[in-house]
């Protein structure tokens, strides 16, 4: 289980889709020393949920994070390798991030709702990048992407109160709220559940599948069962490589490499 | 069956061997807790002896003696077409005279004379400017008495030690119980201590200039050093890339809250007096002065407060688009100001309380007018009382106190101020 599959290993079944909205090519992740990364290609399809799975430590996070720039964040990580949205690739020295993650958003792990209003939660984005006249426009957007998320009925009647108040559940709704406000076309989501209980969790998840209509969603997550309900297609990654790619019907029913048919059935992970 | 019986014997032991290290471990925790108590006790009671010197020594400054005398503000001293030229030092004279008709050559009736103080004559002046009806009448005024009849009051100067070694004669003494018979002495709170320059008479002398200065100098310090000492620890929190030269920058930041505060006066007169040629003693050269002695303290505070602010709320604000300025100035600063203003007044408060580097650039000469703003000569609180406690006269001593304590309260109010605020926003996320 700890056997390191090295640099040269090429990924098993189709890492490429039909219509792809991002496209990573041979990208490789490095801490310092360290090579988190190693070779890995892999599309995200146009309305499509694509869960990564893997073991602690395997990189996922790791990938995710560099699919709207976030890991230029962290100074010791270096990317190399080529990731394009719509044919452009992100890693350009002209493309601006922050342009780039207004098109590709970010739901995190722990809730992070800002010490704010819940309205002024969801009108932050929009608001710095400009994308309502005036206030009623803002209002329509804080409206339609509460009732997106699912929250507007709880919420309708106390926006003021701070975003902090609410539940674990409802803020980590609150924060795909945010994000989708801003009218991305991409949303990551790094195991957006995994501090919720499993009534939110069911409610995040349902979210998610209404989602997929109008985006294209790539989830990082530590439970199998969540990646067999939410996504269309799995992708296992272990110790930095990308071992498999697949439908997830496939790869949970007959997974072609060994390591992953381990880790699905619990051998290890 | 023996093995069970092992087992209980063996934990029996265990038992009391711990029973018997549990009467040496409550002692030491014992002991331990004195220890710590009496270290408060004996630090508080540091505190409450000073406190309790200052306050017995000051308190009597607050109030002033006043002797009533029956002023005649005569038509013959006194021109009602030019008032100010008036000679208003016949006035107290002439009262006193008639009240003591007694006294008679000149070394007595300077001593009669100098019980009121210097001051009165400028008093009376101004009360006829505002009414020159006063003009020809007589009428009972309080006035200031000198400072040596006010510590007599006070029961300071006393009666008990041989008359060659005393200020005040016996002769005074006897003047002093016959006023104070017809009820002629009485004690006032002493406004002019708030709202008078200094002086060389005591009775005369305020800490106004001395507040007034303070207020100005500190005015110039803050305007300088909040947003420079936050703009640098911003920059060096979230901008600064990761090598040699921040290093050098961070530890020089650091070494700088350590060097002793006369050699920022030094600098101060080196570069702001000589070089730039900015006005001696004027609260704009004792702000830059005290600014550059500030600006590590609230650089390391509101580096601190910076740290603080969990990295979450930064991600978050990232990942929807914000430009890292956007999410410093939207998110960071709001969460970390209130760190950042304990730190400004902490260090505002012991700006208040310097005085080695103002003396270096000239605050320490003797200003007798209230400074009219930040370029104006003037001294401040802290060195207003290592001027008095110079002064060889007793009056002083309780001016001296007083001053303290006007200079402890504001530095009391502004740590209990900075406290409230810490407390009011300690976590709001």
């Amino acid at each position: 289980m700890n056997q390191d599959l090295g640099n040269d290993f090429v990924t098993v079944g189709n890492v490429r889709c039909d219509k792809p909205r991002m496209q990573a090519t041979d990208v490789n992740v490095y801490y310092g020393d360290k090579h988190a990364i190693k070779n890995v290609s892999l599309d995200i399809g146009e309305n499509e949920v694509l869960a990564m799975i893997g073991p602690s430590g395997c990189g996922k996070s790791t990938f995710l994070r560099c699919l709207n720039r976030m890991n230029d964040t962290i100074e010791i990580c270096r990317v190399d390798g080529d990731i394009q949205l719509d044919n452009e690739n992100i890693y350009d020295k002209e493309t601006d991030p922050v342009l780039l993650r207004a098109r590709v958003g970010m739901v995190f792990q722990k809730p992070n709702p800002f010490p704010k209003s819940i309205y002024d939660n969801i009108a932050y984005g929009p608001r710095i990048h400009g994308l309502a006249e005036n206030r009623d426009k803002l209002d329509e957007i804080v409206e339609t992407s509460l009732e997106k998320a699912g929250l507007w009925n709880e919420v309708k009647d106390r926006l003021d109160a701070p975003g902090t108040g609410l539940s674990g559940g409802q803020q980590q709704r609150l924060c795909i709220a945010r994000t989708i406000a801003v009218s991305p076309e991409v949303i990551l989501m790094d195991e957006p559940c995994s501090a919720l209980d499993p009534i939110a969790t069911a409610k995040v998840e349902e979210l998610i599948d209404e989602l997929r209509q109008n985006y294209t969603i790539a989830i990082v997550t530590h439970s199998m069962q969540q990646a067999a309900r939410v996504s269309q297609r799995t992708a296992y990654f272990h110790l930095g490589n990308l071992v498999e790619v697949g439908d997830t019907e496939d790869i949970f029913t007959n997974p072609s490499h060994q390591l992953t048919e381990d880790y699905i059935t619990g051998r290890f992970g | 069956m023996s093995d069970s019986l092992d087992n209980l014997t063996a934990t029996t032991k265990a038992v009391h061997k711990v029973e018997h290290s549990l009467k040496r471990r409550h002692k030491a925790e014992r002991n331990f807790k004195r220890f710590g108590l009496g270290a408060i006790i004996l630090g508080l009671s540091f505190v409450a002896i000073l406190f309790v010197n200052i306050v017995s020594n000051g308190y009597s400054a607050f109030m002033a003696t006043h002797i009533a005398l029956d002023v005649t503000f005569d038509a013959e001293y006194i021109d009602k077409n030019a008032i100010a030229d008036g000679d208003y030092r016949k006035l107290p004279r002439n009262a006193l005279s008639e009240t003591f008709p007694e006294v008679s050559g000149r070394r007595d009736k300077r001593e009669l004379y100098q019980m009121i103080s210097s001051s009165a004559e400028y008093a009376l002046r101004d009360m006829v400017l505002a009414d020159p009806s006063l003009i020809g009448q007589t009428k009972r005024i309080w006035l200031l008495a000198d400072d040596e009849i006010d510590m007599a009051v006070k029961g300071i100067f006393t009666r008990d030690v041989p008359e060659n070694e005393r200020v005040v004669s016996d002769q005074e003494f006897t003047w002093l119980d016959k006023l104070a018979a017809e009820g002629r002495v009485e004690k006032f709170f002493n406004w002019s201590f708030f709202t008078n320059g200094d002086s060389r008479e005591p009775e005369q002398a305020g800490i106004g200039g001395a507040i007034v200065g303070s207020f100005y100098t500190l005015l110039v310090t803050l305007v300088l050093s909040f947003p420079i000492g936050v703009a640098a620890a911003v920059y060096l929190e979230e901008f600064a890339p990761t090598n040699k030269l921040t290093d050098i920058i961070e530890v020089n930041i650091n070494n700088l809250a350590a060097v002793p505060s006369i050699v920022f006066g030094l600098l101060g007169l080196a570069v702001f007096i000589n070089l730039f040629g900015l006005p001696r003693s004027a609260p704009l050269v004792g702000g830059l002065v005290l600014t550059l002695m500030t600006l590590p303290t609230i650089i390391i505070a509101s580096r601190a407060a910076l740290k603080s602010v969990p990295p979450s709320i930064r991600e978050a604000a990232l990942g929807v688009g914000a430009s890292k300025m956007q999410m410093v100035t939207h998110h960071v600063l709001p969460l970390a100001m209130p760190g950042m203003l304990t730190g400004t007044i902490i260090g505002m408060a012991q700006a208040l309380g310097e005085s080695a580097p103002l003396l270096m650039i000239g605050m320490v000469a003797f200003i007798v007018n209230i400074p009219g703003g930040p370029v104006d000569p003037s001294t401040v609180l802290p060195v207003q009382v290592f001027l008095w406690s110079d002064s060889p006269e007793r009056a002083f001593v309780e001016r001296t106190s007083a001053a303290i304590m006007v200079l402890l309260g504001f530095l009391v109010l502004m740590n209990i101020l900075a406290v409230v605020l810490r407390r009011r926003f300690e976590r709001r996320w």
